[in-house]
């Protein structure tokens, strides 16, 4: 078990709090000159995403939380599980609703997405920042209209749901920027 | 232990050059504003036998021999009063001090400190003096400065008495006005701290100098302790600490006493032992220790508001980041 001081607190240390994994996005030491010394300091809890604000006695420890960020590859799900392999070691990984979160709608066979794991479980799935996905269903295209302009909305392979250009057909190939939610441009199979 | 990082860029100095030059003419203002007053000015070591007492400082310590220890010090307070013990009369000084840990937008581990003691001189005119050099360094029209007691502002912030209230009371204020608080497990002084630090102090206004003073005897430190509290005060210019200042107990006991005291709280918070410094106190049983005022003022935060800069990194030249 890792503990750091109060004085080892920089961005980005991952601590546990009230037994939830977090990491610290800032730090800030007060101190009276002949006084107590403080670390106030915020905190995002990597559970729930929530930040909170917690001051410290300067000195005191806090135990380290086991979390690490890996590439891993999506693979498939089996309903209730999404199932994810490093592609260094192969060993697979499953990964549950709450971890995979948004990322549901996102990813398919062999997405390489960034996998937060605490104590060797995935606490996180990020997807790529940009997809290429094949658009399932909208209201047939208009021709010729080339402007983007309007638009309409389409659902993807993958269950998301974008606004796409007039032009854009069932089963082209779009990319997508899964951050925002944004259509990007029409892409190549 | 850690590499420096950020090799590309962490080789230039925190400070523009501007402020650099700001910081060199503040230092020959310091020196200019004390000759003028007829202080001397001395030098004394920033290696020590013996570290502070203070259990709330944290020292550097500094192994020559597997057998020496020695300490860089936390301010040079010792040292200052065992040359007025051997009647040097009112001395400044401007040098280094390392409190280790530290570190922050207004914290370096080694800092520049203005200390300085005026033999004869009450708290109230070591007070005039400490915001007259003050004024002189920031070089922009401030308000009239206000002088308050610890225990009003207090009061009138946070509508609780620090000086009569229970523990439990003070703990209850800190936890309904500062959710942050919830897990903290503090002692009476701790509570003080976290109160005054975080919500009495950030009330003070802007562009005006703020004096505290008659503290409660608990937090005296050295001051001599009074009726009406113990004769310190705190300058602050707006919401941030500048100097520290006291009317200095003079007697042998006392300083046995507060040696005692500190030593005890190291032994509750489980930290290192630090032995009284017997040079001192053989230097206030045989010297002639006068009546005399002390002061410490913070010169890298003063170089930091004279440039309106916002942290200390903008006006020293390496951080302990950067060194």
């Amino acid at each position: 078990m890792t503990t750091y001081s109060t004085n080892e607190f920089k961005n980005g240390l991952k601590i546990l709090l009230d037994s939830d994994p977090c990491a610290i996005i800032e730090n800030e030491f007060v101190k009276p000159g002949k006084g107590q010394a403080f670390n106030r300091v915020r905190i995002r809890n990597l559970k729930t995403g929530r930040v909170v604000e917690r001051t410290f006695k300067s000195g005191d420890t806090v135990e380290g939380a086991d979390v690490v960020d890996v590439e891993m590859q999506y693979l498939y799900n089996d309903g209730e599980f999404w199932y994810f392999m490093s592609p260094e070691t192969f060993e697979q990984l499953p990964a549950d609703k709450n971890a995979v979160g948004e990322a549901a709608k996102w990813i398919k066979e062999q997405s390489l997405c960034l996998i937060t794991l605490w104590n060797g479980v995935p606490l996180s799935v990020e997807p790529p920042n940009m997809m290429n996905l094949k658009v399932a269903e909208t209201d047939p295209g208009v021709r010729g209209d080339t402007s983007g302009g309007g638009g309409k909305p389409a659902t993807l392979e993958t269950g998301a749901v974008v606004r796409v250009p007039l032009f854009i057909n069932i089963g082209d190939t779009i990319k997508v920027n899964t951050q925002t939610g944004e259509y990007i441009s029409r892409a190549k199979e | 232990m850690n590499a420096p990082a950020g090799g590309t860029t962490q080789w230039r100095p925190g400070a523009s050059l501007a402020d650099l030059r700001l910081r060199a003419r503040l230092l020959q203002q310091t020196r200019a504003f004390f000759a003028a007053r007829d202080v001397l000015e001395v030098e004394t070591p920033l290696l020590c036998h013996a570290g502070a007492a203070d259990a709330q400082l944290a020292q550097f310590d500094v192994r020559p021999a597997a057998d020496e220890t020695l300490y860089l010090q936390t301010s040079p307070e010792y040292a200052m009063k065992r040359l007025l013990a051997a009647g040097s009369g009112s001395i400044y000084q401007l040098c280094k001090a390392f409190r280790a840990h530290e570190k922050g937008a207004l914290h370096n581990p080694e800092f520049t400190l203005v200390e300085w003691y005026r033999t004869g001189f009450t708290l109230q005119e070591l007070i005039g003096e400490t915001c007259a050099l003050i004024e002189d360094l920031i070089r922009r029209p401030l308000l009239a400065m206000q002088i308050v007691r610890y225990q009003d502002v207090f009061r009138k912030t946070l509508d609780i008495d620090p000086f009569t209230a229970t523990d439990a009371a003070l703990a209850a204020v800190a936890r309904h006005h500062d959710e942050t608080a919830s897990a903290l497990s503090l002692d009476r002084d701790g509570w003080l701290d976290f109160l005054f630090s975080m919500h009495v102090a950030p009330c003070f206004p802007q562009d005006r100098l703020t004096v505290v003073r008659d503290y409660p005897p608990s937090q005296a430190v050295w001051a001599r302790i009074e009726e009406s509290g113990a004769a310190r005060f705190e300058a602050y210019l707006g919401p941030i600490e500048l100097a520290n200042g006291f009317e200095e107990a003079v007697s042998h006991a006392d300083y046995v006493a507060r040696f005692g005291e500190e030593q005890r709280k190291r032994r509750a918070r489980n930290l290192p032992a630090i032995a009284p410094d017997e040079r001192l106190l053989a230097a206030l049983a045989h010297g002639k220790f006068p009546e005399c005022a002390g002061v410490a003022l913070g010169f890298d935060r003063v170089v930091m508001l004279a440039a309106g800069a916002r942290c200390l990194d903008e006006v020293i030249s390496f951080t302990i980041d950067r060194i």
